[in-house]
């Protein structure tokens, strides 16, 4: 009997949604389950890091990573699993594009550390004390993994071969994805496998989509009631499918919520955010300076909402401060 | 700050503002060295990825100089350029990057002096902020 092709399941620093779009799979999970070895998925299975460090590096024929990278140890095992693999796979919008926990970008690690450990209301630390990477307890030096300053996308710190876009992916995506592993039938390495297409092309309610959008204040979905059958834009509600790749099935549309922009931005974008603030400015029906600050102040937080999913791979990655030394 | 040149890229339309630029130029006017001048066919052609991009390879500030509204070659390239600028001022704020960073102005081709002065105050309000921290 030919040996089955080897799969790892690793998560970083994620919410756990992309390992739970593995599970929907459903029965599929088992017909992929029946074709490959499953050999490292700490979520699911009991496998130990030694079984993966003892494997021969590229040993693996595909590891699926999702989360992004925020501590060392994330990092370190990347790393390690980059080795033993043939072909590492971005699973999800955070080992994507850095996804909503790259939002922390926007601020500086200090800053949230106190917040969480410190100011919450919830929080009961009367002595203040901070997560340390080292500490003695009892004579004894306990480590924990470091917390870098600014959160990465998988492929800031390793090549990564293709990436399955959405938070969380598809389960269709997920299978098409393990399908071409399998099947031996990959596109060009670095391909996003997903649509090519912007998500407004594949939209059941583009044809609700007026040519010429005019909108003079941008609504908030609890300022608003709106007709569930016609596109979110023309009814003032920010929809950033005009700049999301497509292929997730319209699933919020169809849910009757506005695109978020969870897919990333088309294979000629290069920063999403920026591409959603230009087409939304273009759209505006005002141009008088005081009614335009308006339009614009109706957006509540314009970063948070364009780079969602994003900033951590955008242009400027985050928020600007100055290196402390 | 003391010995800060700041670095601005400066995007100006072909129709009016480069024209306004040249007839400083021409009179021999002088202004800061600091400005880098890219030509481009309106200001509406200004993507603000390529606005990122400048602060994000070494500019401390941006000017975007269009024709004055009405006069515009492609009839409203400059408005969406406003649109754009307003809205993206907002997002650069949460990047850490201030306001006063990214100007938007409109030059005729007549008009070098305002070019001068509209660069040379750009210029003294971020020797004020100091270099954009990387
Ligand atoms: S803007 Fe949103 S609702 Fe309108 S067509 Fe595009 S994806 Fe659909
Ligand atoms: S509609 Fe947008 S946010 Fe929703 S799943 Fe698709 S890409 Fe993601």
């Amino acid at each position: 009997m030919t040996e089955k092709p080897k799969i790892a399941l690793y998560w970083c620093s994620s919410c756990g949604g992309c390992e739970e779009s593995v599970i929907d799979l459903a029965e599929d999970l088992l017909t992929v389950a029946a074709a490959v070895d499953i050999v490292f998925w700490p979520v699911a299975l009991d496998f130990k890091y030694k079984d993966v460090v003892a494997m021969n590096d590229g040993e693996i024929t595909a590891t699926l990573i999702n989360g992004a990278i925020r501590t060392g140890e994330q990092e370190h095992m990347a790393k390690i699993m980059r080795k033993k693999s043939k072909l590492l796979i971005a699973h999800g919008s955070c080992a994507h594009l850095g996804g909503v926990v790259g939002l922390a970008n926007f601020y500086q690690r200090e800053d949230l550390l106190s917040r969480l450990y410190q100011e919450v209301p919830t929080t009961n630390n009367p002595q203040g004390i901070l997560p340390q990477h080292e500490t003695i307890e009892s004579g004894r030096k306990i480590k924990l993994p470091d917390i870098h300053d600014t959160v990465k996308a998988l492929d800031q710190v390793v090549e990564v071969d293709y990436y399955i876009p959405g938070c969380p992916p598809t389960p269709e995506l997920i299978k098409e994805a393990m399908m071409m592993v399998l099947e031996n039938r990959l596109p060009p390495r670095g391909t996003v496998l997903a649509g090519k297409k912007a998500l407004c092309d594949t939209c059941p309610r583009i044809d609700s989509k007026p040519d010429k959008l005019r909108i003079k204040k941008f609504k908030r979905i609890y300022e608003t009631e709106w007709d569930p059958e016609k596109c979110f834009l023309d009814e003032g509600i920010i929809c950033l499918g005009p700049a999301t790749r497509g292929g997730c099935n319209a699933r919020c549309i169809n849910a009757n919520m506005p695109c978020r922009g969870c897919f990333g931005p088309t294979d000629n974008v290069r920063d999403q955010g920026a591409k959603s603030s230009s087409f939304l400015a273009s759209i505006i029906d005002v141009t008088d300076k005081e009614a335009l600050k308006k339009t614009a102040d109706s957006i509540p937080d314009p970063g948070g909402l364009f780079y969602r999913y994003g900033l951590a791979s955008s242009i400027l990655k985050g928020k600007l401060t100055p290196k402390s030394s | 700050m003391i010995g800060f040149e700041p670095k601005i890229i400066g995007f100006l339309c072909n129709w009016c503002s480069y024209e306004g630029a040249d007839a400083a130029g021409r009179a021999r006017k002088a202004y800061p060295a600091g400005l880098r001048v890219v030509r481009v066919m309106c200001s509406g052609r200004v993507d603000s990825q390529f606005i990122l991009e400048a602060f994000k390879e070494g500019a401390d500030g941006v000017m975007i100089l269009g024709c004055h509204p009405g006069d515009c070659h492609y009839k409203e390239g400059n408005l969406q350029m406003l649109k754009r600028y307003v809205i993206l001022k907002r997002v650069l704020s949460q990047f850490g990057i201030e306001e006063d960073r990214l100007k938007l102005d409109w030059i005729s081709a007549g008009e070098g002096d305002k070019f001068v002065k509209i660069v040379c105050e750009m210029t003294e309000r971020m020797r004020q902020l100091g270099p954009l921290p990387r």
